[in-house]
């Protein structure tokens, strides 16, 4: 599952080389290439490993399992779930943003905040708390609720970031050409958000994909839910990994329409000049309906499972903080989130630097593998590192390394889309004045340019944190023994229903999540000037 | 401070891992013990363990306090750890294999990985709770039930036999969890005591009638909060419930099929040891102690609630005893887990 809330638009600064000795780069292009292609490869260990396994099962044998009738059954539901849930998301992730950044809303600064804070509740979490609510919850309706309530978010930031940098001259131009408010907002405003929409409706559509916690407490069954029961019932069989082809070909495509929903069209602005402030409109009578809307979706979004999750904790007493259990889940999950953090962050570097010093359709193409990787569900890079190391690498089949693996395929967007933007605000010439100044390549790259990225690269490690601490499938098919995470341990809590005892988790899982959430939301800003 | 070393030691472990993870989950070699019994166990062992966690827990931490082992563990489900255990072969860090149904025991078996089981235990365990190649034993029972909603229905509304969830009544009304190993079982033993053709119609049907929930503890809690009338499930959750605060289970009324109905099927979860042990002697010192007095006095004072099996220690008081079920005589060594998958896939329930 990625989060990562700007696609790789590949953009890369174009410098001029000036004339003369030209200074020389801190490392040879190829080195870092090497590693880059290396990375990239190993990106793709799961796609491969996926139409292996498909090739390997023999046709007869393929069709038989996946053209049946319960694959019909989780079709339809994904679809279904898709269809539905991406549309409510951008009603309410645009309606939010624009409310938020167009408009005279009071209090607007803490709405800003509290409309991305959905994000620090994991999904699965909020699926708790909801059944806590309303036992009766199940099936497609209640997928939907659980799943907008969760990620309408990933469209919000993404669009509240756009609009906050759009240039107001065009709406002015509409306005003063006659047209009303409203005819304004569709007509300009909509188009131009167009990127931040198709980008946040992938994500969304990503994570319901991948999504199985959330859904199996409702019991609504994706193709998640149905491979994670495979998985139960027969480690990796045949069947598990001909749903697991089906979802990725689901997300293949998904990524297919977003390109193609994204359009080519330029919305930067051109010529000199500092951008205007764009004009908020007020919003008299509409004040309050504003407020009260905003006031439910935050209720529901993020007051009840806080709320339900405090409950039980307190119902829990503190029978339920048994240090012997918690105390090593928590210290575990911090060091698979600092280790994952720092991998993903090492790994992103070289891809990144390609991107932004060199570019090109190599460092596309790279940038591409890694990204289609992202895309898969964590549990088909389970599966799929599960399979593997079991086979070919048993040396180290359920290590640790093979989860943080995991995580750094899951996870590495996030990081580069981070480091790229850091790279690309610092340029390359502070580098060759170092270097003209008598420090060597080495050094000057050490002291200029890595300093100059580290706090985006820094930025970008939080989020991956973030997820890693949030992760569920893969975690589960990949833990070594004796390992427990939080999400692990709230799972197999939950699934007891031992509601009480899973409480403590839920609230350490959100305690984790809430600073990085609110990284995340400032991040987003500077970000999408990119 | 510790966190911080030990987040510090976290990241230098990832980096030497590198990027390709070279290196291994770097257990010390336990001391390797005689596979004789009777030598002081040491050292440590890997339990892949598909009980109840809260079950082996208790086991551990009592074993752990007698003989000083450490033991870890890997949770999962039966036919998931079984599957696993083979792919594994003989590289498969466990020592011990734990489950809640005999089918994945079978499956192992099967493979030819068990070591078989030293006299001592086997001596402890009566007959009828093992299979008698002595591969793997016994350690715990567990009933299949029908759970109900009492405030609906009374016992002479419920049906006379498990075939009878079948009938068109009673679509839409029970619920079952059918992605769980318990659940593979008792259509184990359906087909091992009706035949493929019988359970094959029994599960198409079942298809059509039964709500599909995560867990017989989702199941219970569905019939409790009357979203189902009934839910068939093993006994024990009930009492577990009930002991803590009853609220999933205070409007559920237990009912047993008896009559030796497939419905009154006895499941018998197992323990075995790993031919593939690097320590054998406490993997085995292990599974004695479960089977032992003190094992089965964890079954019967514990909060498991499963049915104590050996060592002539009596069940928990609360539950219907194991004489008065009625259960059907099924080999626990012949259920065909496979073919139930086979199955329940065709019938679309997987």
């Amino acid at each position: 599952m990625t989060t990562d809330l700007v696609a790789p638009e590949i953009s890369g600064s174009t410098t001029t080389a000036g004339r003369g000795k030209r200074p020389r780069p801190p490392f040879g292009f190829s080195a870092i290439a090497i590693v880059a292609v290396l990375i990239a490869l190993f990106s793709l260990l799961p796609l491969g490993y996926v139409v292996f396994m498909t090739g390997a099962t023999g046709w007869d044998t393929a069709v038989a399992l996946i053209f049946r009738a319960r694959v019909g059954e989780l079709l339809l539901n994904t679809v279904l779930l898709i269809a539905i849930t991406v549309p409510l998301c951008l009603i309410l992730g645009v309606g939010g943003a624009w409310l938020v950044e167009r408009t005279k809303l009071r209090g607007r600064k803490f709405w800003a905040v509290l409309l991305a804070a959905p994000l620090a509740i994991p999904a699965f979490v909020n699926s708790y708390a909801w059944v806590s609510a309303v036992p009766s919850l199940e099936g497609l309706w209640s997928g939907v609720l659980i799943a907008a309530l969760s990620y309408f978010p990933l469209v919000y930031i993404p669009a509240a970031a756009t609009l906050s940098r759009l240039d107001p001259a065009i709406e002015q131009s509409a306005a003063s050409l006659g047209l009303g408010a409203w005819r304004v907002f569709f007509r300009v405003v909509l188009p131009q958000l167009r990127i931040a929409m198709t980008g946040g409706a992938l994500l969304v559509s990503l994570h319901l994909l991948a999504e199985y916690g959330a859904f199996a407490m409702i019991r609504f069954d994706t193709f998640t839910t149905a491979i994670m029961v495979q998985y139960r019932s027969t480690f990796n069989g045949t069947a598990g990994n001909m749903l697991a082809s089906v979802l990725v070909f689901f997300c293949l495509i998904l990524l297919l329409v977003e390109v193609r929903g994204r359009g080519s069209a330029r919305y930067a602005r051109v010529g000199s000049g500092a951008q205007a402030r764009a004009l908020r409109l007020p919003l008299h009578a509409y004040q309050l309906p504003a407020q009260l809307s905003l006031l439910a979706l935050i209720a529901l979004a993020f007051g009840l499972p806080l709320v339900f999750v405090l409950r039980w904790t307190v119902a829990g007493g503190a029978g339920i903080w048994a240090a012997d259990e918690f105390l090593p889940a928590l210290l575990q999950t911090l060091v698979y989130g600092l280790a994952g953090a720092v991998v993903t962050t090492a790994v992103a570097f070289p891809m990144a630097y390609l991107a932004v010093r060199h570019p090109s359709w190599f460092s596309k193409a790279l940038e591409l593998s890694n990204y289609v990787t992202s895309s898969m569900p964590g549990i088909v890079v389970g599966l799929a590192f599960v399979t593997v190391s079991i086979r070919l690498v048993p040396g180290v089949y359920q290590s640790a390394g093979v989860l943080i693996a995991a995580y750094v395929l899951l996870f590495l967007p996030r990081a580069l889309v981070n480091i790229r933007s850091g790279l690309s605000q610092a340029p390359k010439e502070l580098d060759e004045a170092a270097q003209a100044l008598g420090k060597p390549p080495l050094q000057s790259f050490i002291r200029v340019t890595l300093r100059l990225t580290a706090p985006a690269a820094a930025g970008g490690a939080a989020l991956v944190f973030l997820a890693i601490v949030n992760e569920l499938t893969a975690t589960l098919l990949l833990s070594p023994n004796g390992t427990r995470t939080l999400a692990t341990e709230f799972w197999s809590k939950s699934s007891e229903i031992d509601y009480a005892g899973a409480a403590p988790y839920a609230l350490l899982m959100i305690l984790l999540s809430a600073p990085m959430t609110y990284l995340l939301f400032q991040q987003s800003k500077k970000v999408a000037g990119q | 401070m510790k966190i911080r070393n030990n987040a510090l030691a976290g990241i230098a472990l990832a980096a030497a891992l590198g990027l390709a993870a070279c290196g291994s989950s770097a257990t010390p070699p336990a001391a390797t013990g005689s596979a004789s019994g009777d030598a002081k166990p040491t050292g440590e062992i890997t339990v892949y363990n598909a009980q109840h966690e809260s079950l082996t827990k208790e086991w551990v931490d009592a074993f752990t306090a007698e003989t000083g082992v450490k033991v870890t563990l890997r949770n999962g489900e039966d036919p998931e750890m079984a599957q696993q255990i083979i792919q594994e072969g003989q590289a498969s860090p466990a020592d011990v294999f734990l489950t809640e149904n005999s089918p994945a025991m079978a499956q192992v078996e099967n493979a030819g990985l068990f070591a078989d089981v030293d006299k001592a235990t086997t001596e402890q365990v009566p007959a009828e709770f093992r299979p008698s190649t002595n591969k793997w034993t016994g350690i715990a029972a567990r009933s299949t039930v029908l759970a109900y909603d009492k405030t609906k229905l009374s016992e002479d509304k419920l049906p006379k036999s498990m075939l009878d969830l079948a009938k068109p009544e009673w679509k839409g009304k029970w619920g079952a969890s059918p992605s769980g190993a318990d659940f593979q079982a008792i259509v184990a033993a359906l087909l091992e005591l009706k035949g493929e053709a019988a359970a094959e119609e029994w599960l198409k049907a079942m298809k059509e009638n039964a709500k599909d929930y995560k867990g017989n503890s989702a199941a219970m809690k569905a019939v409790n909060a009357g979203d189902v009338e009934a839910a068939l499930i093993y006994h024990y959750y009930y009492f577990g419930d009930q002991a803590k605060t009853g609220e999933n289970s205070k409007n559920v009324g237990q009912y047993y099929f008896k009559n030796q109905d497939p419905g009154a099927f006895l499941s018998v979860s197992g323990g075995g040891v790993l031919k593939s042990s690097k320590n054998a002697a406490a993997a085995q010192a292990f599974l004695k102690f479960i089977t032992g007095k003190k094992g089965q006095e964890v079954l019967q004072q514990g909060t498991s609630f499963e049915y104590a099996i050996a060592s002539d220690i009596p069940s928990n008081d609360k539950l219907v005893p194991i004489k008065d079920l009625q259960a059907p005589k099924v080999d626990p060594a012949k259920l065909n887990s496979e073919k139930v998958t086979e199955l329940m896939n065709t019938a679309g329930l997987l």
